[in-house]
């Protein structure tokens, strides 16, 4: 069988021995997650200083006079995109997925380590000339991270002439990567798994990022179709996206182009991102609060179901994003209506994860704590997205803060919360340490408290109708001064989260070389992973002989077992009936 | 459709386990039994549907434009999509050659798939002169300029199949084992006929729509 040919061979499937081979060029998936994860973070601590610098300009305009309206519309559209693309969607998949999914289905390697490795040379190459904008004339693009045309290829928006295209051919590039780890991610998931390993029997964490690298891979080529298409319009010439338009006195050569169809597509790629981020973040959730809670998920299946659901659904949301582009009423409204169906899966999801603490025996730790703020972060973006779903109540909505609120809590804190909940959780495994306990409890409670103080009052400022993109409000007569000074606290509070964000670092690099030596199963934990028979896992993952799995990934606290775990690669008892059958008969 | 109704009931079958009842069915890994490469290349495949989907898409909203105006696309044409019928059925004889084992009938057909291959790009290198000779090229409108991104995307794509032709072509004369090839070849078959069919449709589309 397939299985035994590309996992279980005797030889490994190759033997790096020299330094270089080992950690840098390497083809191990855990060398390639580490640096996949390593580059993201450090790529997304530059986008969290272009927020703090934003955040100055708001909260105290006319003090910082090297911010002027081109850098903060700079600012504005490179924090955006390596948010969300550069350091979330690569962190969750190039990270997590590469680390988790051989070990977690217990195989090897990847299937194809080879291109796995060149996906994350690739990635670094986008990283690069995404940042390199910064350096050109002209600067990095100032178009939002939306990229809508004609503005972005127009004199007069920042970064017109290198910087976008730096941007586009950034995005393609970081597109070719993820396509190169995609293909491994599914097919790993779908080819390497071991004996007895179903696909019922997967942990939930590589369901959501296995469902999500197939949404990756039929998305981002409609970011890819966008932005070799823009890239045409502002070399070569051509007309895909570019009306016949005026710009500072001068008619264009442009003619014909459709800027709607850029939108259609930019968001037909867009929508389905959101959910690239959050379906790993859904299915790491899961694993931490069942882990931590010792109790089972609740609902497996359904949670299963949930995820490939929202995957199909999050293909036919996309225009929602485009409420105000004067789209046909009944357009709008089926648009409105698949938007509040996605929310029903997504319910059935936070219902499971809270009836999964119900009579848990709850331990708070560090990792748990993060999950645990992740389901009130999450609820509270997702009942925003309830009123901006609505065509009625977004159309007066969509330009204020409110929209900044809403996405930051739904895509920016909740999956940033399971992030660091994941490397907490993963951190023992993964270094063979563990971290500061005390400063860890720090660092959760500066950043879930932080970021309520930052994101809830910009809700208030939306309702008030504050527009955001601005670089600053100046004396409008609509806006009270109370408005100026949440500002200022919202800046103070910023500021405060992203000071924690050292805490993070501190403790993540001093523990590697102080922190105690961690136990191969530190959380009591069943998953595979735990399992290893080194930690951190040495090349190969499994010594001589792969795992066979016997249950599935939630046996905890089951009624007789000797503790309150039952590893997944642990053979049945035929003496002790299974967890079910007993909990019937209490 | 029947195939999508087949995978369909698979998937449900396999999606409707009690997984929490730890069973002793330890035989069935529940994995896909096929050689990596292949599943691979199918969820490639996929891929760069969805690609050709999207840029098909942007092309059909356009053209309905009010201001839409029709390309008279050159005669060569035809003459090109005749040379990549060619390939596919070369790369369909290779494949056939390399399963019965005859290595001259494989490199013959193997030899022939990538010629007619290169042939059909010289083609369309052909076609887009001719187009920019009668006035027509990508800064005017639209429609044209949808010509040259299409063809040029689905040459871009020939020309990744063409890379890996040339790999197995040189490891067929260096004498490997045919056993060891037949994978590539076949691979490479699915990849030339994909690509012929996405030809076909683009032809069409660019034709008619």
């Amino acid at each position: 069988m397939a299985y035994v040919a590309i996992a279980d061979r005797d030889a490994p499937i190759h033997d790096p021995h020299t330094f270089f081979l080992k950690y840098i060029w390497s083809q191990d998936h855990k060398v390639i997650a580490i640096q996949y994860a390593v580059v993201a973070i450090f790529v997304g601590l530059v986008a969290l200083v272009l927020s703090g610098l934003m955040r100055l300009q708001l909260g105290f305009p006319d003090t910082f006079h090297f911010i002027d309206p081109n850098h903060y519309y700079q600012f504005i559209t490179m924090h955006g995109m390596i948010m969300v693309i550069y350091l979330l969607t690569a962190l969750f998949l190039g990270g997590f997925g590469n680390y988790l999914i051989p070990l977690m289905c217990g195989a090897r390697d990847m299937v194809f380590p080879y291109m796995n490795m060149l996906s994350f040379w690739v990635y670094l190459l986008a990283v690069l000339v995404l940042l390199s904008s910064f350096f050109v004339p002209g600067g990095p693009t100032g178009a939002g991270w939306t990229l809508y045309p004609p503005q972005a290829v127009l004199p007069g928006t920042p970064g017109q002439g290198l910087g976008i295209i730096l941007m586009l051919v950034s995005l393609a590039m970081f597109i070719v990567a993820f396509t190169m780890g995609g293909l491994n991610y599914v097919t790993t998931t779908l080819q390497a798994r071991c004996r007895g390993m179903t696909l019922m029997r997967m942990p939930l964490s590589v369901w959501g990022i296995f469902m999500a690298t197939i949404l990756g891979l039929l998305a981002f080529p409609a970011l890819l179709v966008s932005a070799v298409m823009m890239t045409l319009d502002g070399t070569l010439g051509t007309s895909f996206f570019m009306p016949a338009v005026m710009s500072m006195g001068e008619q264009l050569d442009h003619q014909g182009g459709s800027p709607l169809l850029f939108q259609h597509l930019f968001w037909f790629f867009g929508h389905p991102e959101v959910y690239i981020v959050a379906l790993p973040a859904f299915g790491i959730v899961s694993d931490l609060l069942s882990t931590h809670a010792r109790k089972n998920i609740f609902g497996y299946r359904m949670m299963v179901w949930a995820i490939l659901a929202i995957g199909a659904l999050s293909f036919v949301v996309w225009a929602h994003h485009m409420y105000v582009s004067g789209m046909n009423p009944y357009f709008g409204f089926f648009f409105a209506t698949t938007t509040l169906i996605i929310a029903v899966p997504t319910a059935i999801k936070v219902y499971n994860w809270v009836l999964t603490l119900w009579k848990g025996d709850i331990h708070l730790t560090v990792p748990m704590l993060f999950a645990i703020g992740f389901i009130f972060t999450f609820i509270h973006g997702g009942l925003t997205g309830l009123f901006l779903g609505n065509v009625t109540v977004d159309l007066p909505l969509s330009d204020t803060y409110f929209v900044v609120g809403h996405f930051h809590m739904v895509m920016g804190v909740s999956p940033i919360l399971v992030v660091f909940g994941a490397i907490y959780h993963w951190y023992p495994k993964i270094t063979g340490r563990m971290w500061n306990l005390k400063l860890g409890k720090l660092h959760f409670w500066l950043t879930f408290l932080g970021t309520y103080a930052i994101y809830l009052p910009m809700h208030y400022l939306g309702i008030l109708g504050v527009p955001r993109r601005y670089y600053a409000l100046g004396d409008t007569a609509f806006i009270p001064d109370s408005v100026h000074s949440i500002n200022a606290a919202i800046t103070i509070a910023a500021l405060m989260v992203a000071a924690a964000q050292v805490v993070f670092l501190y403790n993540m690099i001093v523990s590697l070389r102080k922190g105690e030596k961690a136990p191969p199963n530190p959380w009591g934990a069943t998953t595979l992973e735990w399992q290893t028979p080194d930690t951190p896992p040495k090349h190969g993952n499994w010594g001589p002989k792969l795992p066979v799995v016997h249950r599935w990934a939630y046996d905890y606290s089951v009624p007789g077992a000797k503790q309150d775990f039952i590893p997944q690669n642990e053979p049945v008892d035929p003496h002790m009936t299974t967890g079910r059958d007993h909990g019937v008969h209490r | 459709m029947l195939a999508g109704a087949i995978v369909w009931i698979l998937v449900v079958r396999r999606l409707t386990a009690r997984s929490w009842e730890s069973g002793s069915e330890t035989g069935d890994v529940g994995a896909i039994r096929a050689a990596p490469a292949r599943l691979g290349l199918w969820v490639f495949l996929a891929i760069v549907t969805s690609l050709f989907g999207l840029f098909l898409s942007a092309y059909s909203m356009r053209s309905h434009h009010g201001d839409w105006s029709h390309v008279t696309l050159p005669d060569v044409l035809w003459v090109n999509t005749a040379l990549l019928v060619l390939g596919s059925i070369s790369m369909q004889l290779a494949r056939h050659a390399v399963g019965r084992g005859l290595p001259q009938r494989l490199k013959l057909g193997l030899g022939a798939g990538g010629l007619f291959t290169i042939a059909f790009l010289a083609g369309q290198l052909v076609a887009w002169g001719q187009l920019r000779d009668s006035g027509h090229f990508i800064q005017g409108d639209p429609a044209t300029a949808f010509f040259y991104l299409l063809t040029a995307v689905h040459g871009m794509h020939l020309l990744g199949g063409l890379w890996v032709w040339g790999r197995t072509m040189a490891r067929l004369l260096r004498g490997t084992e045919l056993v060891d090839l037949r994978l590539s070849v076949e691979l490479c078959t699915v990849y030339w006929h994909y690509l012929l069919l996405v030809w076909i449709v683009l032809f069409g589309a660019l034709t008619y729509l």
